[in-house]
């Protein structure tokens, strides 16, 4: 099944897409997480791949790729711990990842690998639209969706050009900045997600801030979702399951506009 | 002929490889240095402050101790007396003009051992701008005068925590600043890297290095030089000094990398020597990484050199073979550096010094009346610490 028709199916009331950084406590603990969220009621799984040098990413989620990079987690081990774990959850996968991993491991074989390791989307921080074009021309993408990300800062054109080519859903930045959790979104935001969401062929997910659950109330009613990285991935490393799992629960209470 | 690049491609090289929220930016900076560039009042504005303010034109001075020595004629484009000591106020004050065109009233910038940090907060409280600098933790504690001489100047330094707390996390830290601030304020890159239109225009900004040269080459002695020799950190000085050169064939152009304690060790920054091509900051180039595409850390006596990219411009030259990269050791660059201050009285910086040790071995090469351009692109005296440290070692 496509990412977008996965995530309107898996939803309820809200899409909720918790991120996690792959390797943070080791990769023995990769298929175990999944599974777990996976039963909490997650709609996907946006998967983290360490990066040395994360400028989108905030303190929290660094700190957790700086962990998986001193276990030594790579993007071969964690596709080669897909596979393994094949048959084990359902839900989707999205992997996040800088280009450079991608690039090094080659953009062709990229796709190859991550369609067969099941992965159904992937979320580029650092490659805009139109360089993506360039580089993925030509290049058998085996169905995996490559993730657009609009921002604020956006402009409308761009926005339209962005929307008429998504494919497995949009991810809608809420804050000019860095992931990592805020109590403030910009004024400007819930107009902007309804707008996103009334143009866009794909779900329309916000991602960036996210950690209350009046905030995944709020932020959910106005697009299809949200996605929670950096509460997510602390939560995670502290032990505060529970927390994910009140978090993740809250989703299934909004009233869902469609 | 060489030829510009496409769309902010040298080849395969150069692009936008940055967040979203950055985009609209980096697009509206384009507009405004292409509208800048054809507006004479800009023009006149810069080329009266680099004249005014930072003491232009440079010598081109003949060596004569090293020439003799040597065997083959030796000029030095002396960068080192620009105002703060090198060449990087030539586009500290492009991009600080530019900014105050965009009406951007703040400016961010990296800095490794705190010469574009000086150059950045020298010209924003020339223009009334206000200035944050990102360093890495560990070159605020190498340099911390250079820490103070900023502050001095109304800057805030920002001493980043984050990875290796060297050049390539303040970079990170600078962007990160700049997503957040993208309203307001610029990003003044420090070298030809970043995502375009930063390295054509840092070149173009730094190029005046070149043309200079090129002209005062052919008032002395008549002719166009054989062999122009620049080191190669990000790149910014040669960038500016081989661009003028690039269509006249007769001229061998060397970009000298860092070797840091060798090539063959893991301590180096010889990125076009032994990197792979990859994406950091914001540009396809050649970058220090590992097998999974992890950035590594650079190292080399010299912080302006200790950076794992080079600017795309370089990677595209380096595969057309237009200019020929080599590298040389910390070893080397110090023994130069004490040769220089000796022999001509001119204590050059740690950077610098990369570009005099390979002029050295290239000289053997070279005929009595053969020309010989070496950028000396700052002055040393920010390095004395480091030099006596090693020296009485």
């Amino acid at each position: 099944m496509r990412l977008d028709e996965a995530i309107r199916q898996r939803s309820e009331g809200t899409a909720f897409v918790p991120y996690i950084m792959a390797g943070d406590d080791g990769l023995d603990s990769l298929i175990p997480t999944i599974e777990r969220l996976e039963a909490m009621g997650a709609t996907a799984i946006e998967l983290g791949i360490p990066f040395s040098d994360p400028v989108a990413d905030g303190p929290v989620i660094e700190a957790a790729g700086m962990r998986a990079l001193e276990h030594g987690v790579t993007l071969t081990d964690v596709l080669d711990r897909l596979i393994e774990g094949t048959g084990r959850f359902s839900v989707p996968i999205v992997l996040m990842t800088y280009l450079n991993p991608v690039f090094r491991f080659g953009v062709e074989r990229f796709f190859e690998r991550a369609a067969a390791s099941g992965v159904s989307g992937v979320i580029i921080p650092d490659l805009p639209f139109e360089e993506s074009l360039d580089l993925f021309a030509g290049i058998d993408r085996h169905e995996v969706a490559v993730v657009p990300l609009v921002t604020l800062t956006s402009s409308q054109a761009r926005i339209d050009t962005i929307l008429d080519q998504a494919e497995g859903f949009v991810y809608a930045v809420t804050l000019k900045g860095t992931t990592g959790k805020t109590d403030v979104f910009p004024e400007e935001l819930l107009d902007h997600l309804r707008s996103l969401t009334e143009r866009s062929p794909v779900p329309v997910l916000a991602g960036f801030g996210v950690h209350r659950a009046d905030q995944v109330r709020t932020l959910g009613a106005a697009c299809d979702g949200v996605v929670v990285g950096s509460f997510i991935v602390e939560a995670l490393h502290a032990g505060r399951v529970q927390d994910v799992a009140a978090l993740i629960a809250s989703a299934r209470t909004v009233n869902a506009k469609k | 002929m060489y030829t510009q690049p496409v769309n902010g491609k040298f080849g395969p090289y150069g692009g936008k490889y940055i967040p979203e929220t950055l985009m609209q930016a980096v697009e509206e900076l384009e507009v405004a240095y292409e509208e800048a560039k054809q507006d004479p009042e800009f023009q006149v504005r810069f080329n009266d402050l680099l004249s005014e303010y930072v003491g232009r034109e440079t010598p081109l001075y003949y060596a004569e101790n090293m020439s003799r020595r040597l065997g083959t004629n030796v000029y030095l484009k002396r960068e080192d007396l620009n105002h703060t000591g090198a060449h990087k106020i030539n586009n500290t004050i492009g991009q600080a003009l530019l900014a105050k065109r965009m009406g951007k009233r703040k400016v961010v910038a990296e800095t490794g051992a705190g010469q574009h940090g000086v150059a950045t907060a020298t010209v924003c409280a020339l223009l009334n701008l206000e200035c944050t600098i990102f360093m890495g933790e560990v070159d605020v504690e190498r340099q911390e005068l250079n820490v103070f001489r900023m502050e001095l100047l109304g800057a805030t330094v920002v001493p980043v925590k984050s990875g290796s707390r060297t050049l390539k996390d303040a970079v990170n830290e600078a962007l990160r600043y700049w997503v957040k601030h993208v309203d307001d304020t610029h990003y003044v890159m420090g070298s030809v890297l970043g995502p375009h239109p930063f390295p054509t225009m840092v070149r173009d900004f730094q190029s005046v290095i070149g043309t200079e040269t090129r002209r005062q080459v052919l008032e002395k002695t008549g002719r166009l030089p054989d062999a122009v020799v620049a080191c190669v950190g990000g790149g910014s000085n040669a960038m500016g000094m081989f661009y003028p050169f690039l269509n006249d064939e007769t001229v061998a152009l060397y970009g000298v990398e860092a070797a840091g304690s060798g090539v063959d060790t893991d301590k180096h920054a010889a990125t076009l020597t032994k990197g792979e091509v990859g994406v950091l900051h914001g540009s396809l180039m050649y970058v220090l990484q590992d097998a999974a595409g992890q950035i590594q850390e650079a190292h080399s006596i010299s912080a302006g050199l200790d950076y794992p990219g080079v600017g795309p411009e370089h990677s595209f030259l380096k595969d057309i073979e237009r200019v020929r990269y080599a590298a040389v050791t910390d070893e080397d660059a110090l023994a130069a550096c004490m040769t220089l201050s000796r022999q001509e009285g001119i204590i050059p910086a740690l950077e610098s010094s990369h570009a005099l040790a390979y002029a050295e071995t290239l000289a053997k090469t070279m005929d009595a009346d053969d020309v010989l351009v070496i950028c000396l692109s700052g002055r040393g005296d920010k390095d004395v610490h480091t030099i006596r440290e090693r020296v009485t070692q």
